[in-house]
């Protein structure tokens, strides 16, 4: 075999491997994105149901109850409010009142938590329990806008 | 006063480091003895500055000086000395003077340990690294001075934050920045080799040990912090693929591909210019990290930032340094040569393939990584990309990896032979396929995946020691032969050996505890029993005790097997007082064969409590591994023909 050919026949394999590899990235990609859905947007039935997605949102205060290891309770943006379920041992900062975002996902209405993210500070509120709040705000805003221009 | 020396010290040591970034370079360029003598001197000094200003910083945490805006965030007067000394890093402005302490003494180093080097490429290096000192001087005055005052004075700090008051968080940045910073060297020379010209077979004798160093601080480093998620988290995991730990993945994936094809670069000329791009890479990978880390665009543990300034400014720094290299880079990589040439089956394929498939690695971990960011910033949407993604690419990219990890140190430069290959390695094909399904089956259940992960780690121990075997073998001279063989045994192949053992040790871990793991979450009342894998765990109790800043709520399990007391272990629930955040204390039982883990969820009702109880087999195996790895990149730092003398010589 001539250099020139062994040098092609390298470059050659170097292509294939990366190409196969890049096949195999952006499949497992594909399948492995986890979207983010707000308590309105499950509502307004936005949300797939039984693939995992994460919901954001505030504990409703007083709406944490356990039954053994399950805990249920209520995630509100402020216009909705979705029941959750999970299993396991709540992260150390997880309090009523306060931002929390849970992967998994819903079962007959009730969001399954496979995993309750953990804040890792006091003040801290996960990004996106904050969007969830200030989009559920911006659309308060626009129906009373529109409450207004009806009259 | 303290504090305003410390700040006056970081403006001093900025013109500094504005004088040595251009005085030597300039002086190389133009022949003028002169100015490239200042090259030495001016590392020293700039050092000295900076360290006085740490040394100040430092000061005021453990005097406990309020008056300073972060030292009063990330400190208090109940907090214990040596975790005023870790507050010092336990916060954004603090850990950037950290990274430039660290750079100084790299900077340092390389001073005193390379004045052999012909005087134009040393004053270039130094240069350079003076350069990458005015970004980040600058990056510090301008919008993170660690030294700003605070008034009114406060009576006490806002405490650190209490998941960083633990032994492992005193030492993992230090170890991790030791060795992000430390790819900064490579990055120095490569630049400063591409400027002069002189890029050879030389050039890569000179930066593999800086190379070596900087990664086994990096492998260090990540291994704390992997540990220290596993029992401070209360979780029991060792890897998230948080964003924060990719950050440091990916310096460490180009680190390690840019010290194999160092090697090829060093022995056979080959490669140069891939070499020089790997250490751009390496070291531009860094500098994300810190800005992904630094810039608050990711939420996390590690994220102090909401300051938009700071990510724009690092934003702009990072492109600023990666567009300027890559210029060079394309200016003047190709005038390097290609090399000597090689067959299609040989040890440089082997070493080529290696440096593939960890870029295709390094850059999954990328995409993954940086796409939800992407998105964000464009308003498209919130998404995550989570384990399973990581997990699903890195197998099947770390399998041909290790596979090639027993053929390639067995292979010949420039040609290989398969057939030769198999024969010497067919030994150790066997006993692999033999041990991993005997392992298997000793663990309770032969399982495919795991079968097939036994059979990678397998791989390593018994390719490596054929390979050892190859080397010792006593031709007839009995034992006096292979101690005189394993005497002379160079230190940098040993090195390579007891890495690669490493990675299999990680990897016998990994297998074991990804299949063979118990969690279970019980509730338990005082004097409840549960039984994990044979292991009884019986509650017998709360005892509340007060610590020096925090109370403690602490669990008394007692872990019986067939009757027999195994040990006790108390987890315990703290308050920390001044920031009234709870925090759980996982207590481990470790042994070489796995842990017993329990860990402490909230109390129900009537004194019962929730309770995680893991048992998780080989788990240190992955940290052991990871030490090994380490010792292994001492072992051939260590090795002959870099001490000084020789290297003086060439």
């Amino acid at each position: 075999m001539k250099t020139r050919h062994k040098r092609l026949l390298i470059v050659a394999l170097v292509v294939l491997v990366i190409g196969a590899a890049l096949a195999l990235i952006l499949s497992a990609f594909q399948s492995n994105l986890v979207f983010f859905f707000s308590p309105s947007q499950i509502a307004s039935h936005e949300a797939p149901v039984g693939r995992t997605f994460r919901l954001g949102g505030l504990v409703v205060a007083g709406s944490l109850k356990r039954d053994g290891v399950t805990v249920h309770f209520d995630v509100t943006d402020k216009a909705q409010t979705v029941p959750v379920r999970y299993v396991g041992i709540l992260p150390d900062l997880f309090k009523e009142g306060k931002g929390v975002v849970a992967q998994g996902k819903l079962e007959d209405g009730v969001f399954v938590a496979k995993e309750v993210l953990a804040k890792h500070d006091e003040n801290y509120m996960p990004p996106e329990a904050a969007e969830a709040l200030k989009n559920a705000a911006k659309s308060n805003q626009k129906m009373a806008a529109s409450l207004v221009v009806d009259k | 006063m303290i504090p305003e020396i410390g700040h006056l010290a970081l403006w001093l040591a900025l013109g500094l480091a504005l004088i040595l970034g251009v005085l030597p370079m300039v002086g190389a360029w133009r022949g003028r003895e002169d100015w490239m003598t200042l090259a030495r001197p001016g590392a020293y000094s700039l050092a000295a500055l900076v360290t006085l200003a740490f040394g100040c910083l430092l000061a005021s945490f453990i005097g406990n000086d309020f008056s300073v805006l972060y030292v009063a965030e990330n400190s208090n007067s109940a907090l214990p000395i040596q975790y005023r000394i870790a507050g010092l890093w336990g916060g954004h402005e603090g850990s950037l003077l950290l990274w430039m302490e660290m750079l100084c003494l790299w900077m340092v180093a390389v001073a005193r340990f390379s004045r052999h080097l012909p005087r134009p490429l040393l004053s270039r290096i130094l240069s350079v690294m003076g350069l990458i000192c005015v970004g980040f001087l600058l990056f510090m005055l301008l919008t993170s001075n660690p030294f700003d005052r605070l008034f009114p004075v406060p009576a006490d700090g806002n405490d650190l934050n209490p998941l960083l008051q633990d032994p492992g968080m005193v030492v993992h940045p230090p170890m991790l920045y030791m060795g992000y910073v430390g790819f900064s060297v490579a990055f120095a020379f490569a630049i400063a080799a591409l400027i002069g010209g002189d890029l050879d077979a030389v050039w890569a004798r000179w930066t593999r040990p800086w190379t070596t160093v900087a990664w086994l601080f990096l492998t260090i480093g990540i291994a704390l912090g992997s540990s220290w998620a596993y029992y401070e988290l209360g979780w029991g995991g060792w890897w998230f693929w948080d964003p924060v730990e990719n950050a440091s993945l990916m310096p460490w994936l180009l680190g390690t591909a840019l010290i194999h094809s160092l090697a090829v670069t060093e022995k056979r000329g080959s490669f140069k210019s891939w070499t020089v791009l790997l250490a751009i890479l390496a070291f531009s990978f860094s500098l994300l990290g810190t800005f992904l880390v630094r810039s608050g665009v990711l939420s996390s543990v590690h994220a102090f930032a909401t300051d938009p300034r700071r990510g724009l400014f690092i934003l702009a720094f990072l492109t600023v340094v990666i567009g300027a290299s890559f210029a060079l880079y394309a200016w003047r990589a190709p005038t390097v040569g290609l090399g000597a040439r090689f067959a299609l089956i040989s040890k440089e394929t082997a070493l080529l393939a290696n440096n593939v498939l960890f870029l295709v690695a390094a850059g999954a971990v990328l995409l993954g990584t940086l796409y939800p960011l992407l998105l964000d910033a464009l308003g498209l949407g919130k998404i995550s990309v989570g384990p399973p993604y990581f997990d699903s690419v890195f197998m099947p990219l770390m399998a041909p990896t290790i596979f090639l990890m027993g053929i390639g140190p067995l292979a010949r430069w420039k040609e290989a032979s398969v057939p030769d290959l198999a024969r010497r390695l067919r030994w150790a094909a066997g006993v692999t396929v033999v041990a991993a399904v005997l392992t298997g089956w000793l663990a309770g259940e032969v399982h495919l995946v795991a079968t097939f992960g036994l059979m990678m780690a397998f791989w390593i121990f018994t390719s490596v020691a054929t390979d050892l075997w190859e080397r010792i073998r006593p031709n007839g001279g009995g034992l006096a032969a292979v101690r005189r063989q394993l005497g002379t045994l160079p230190r940098s192949v040993l090195g390579m050996l007891v890495a690669h053992l490493g990675v299999a040790a990680f990897c016998l871990g990994v297998v074991m505890v990804k299949t063979y793991e118990v969690e279970s979450d019980v509730r338990m009342a005082v004097g409840d029993t549960t039984t994990v894998r044979g292991y009884t765990f019986k509650f017998n109790g709360i005892r509340n005790y007060e610590g020096p800043n925090y109370t403690a709520a602490q669990a008394q399990m007692d872990i019986t097997r067939n009757g027999a007391l195994v040990t006790e272990l108390k987890p315990e629930k703290r308050i920390y007082r001044v920031q009234q955040n709870p925090m759980t204390e996982a207590a481990i039982s470790p042994s070489l064969s796995g842990d017993l883990y329990v860990s402490m969820g909230e109390e129900v009702d009537g004194g019962a409590w929730i309770i995680r109880v893991y048992v998780k087999p080989f788990v240190d195996w992955i940290w052991g591994g990871c030490l090994l790895m380490a010792l292994g990149g001492a072992l051939s730092v260590s090795d002959r023909r870099y001490r000084r003398k020789q290297g003086g010589v060439v």
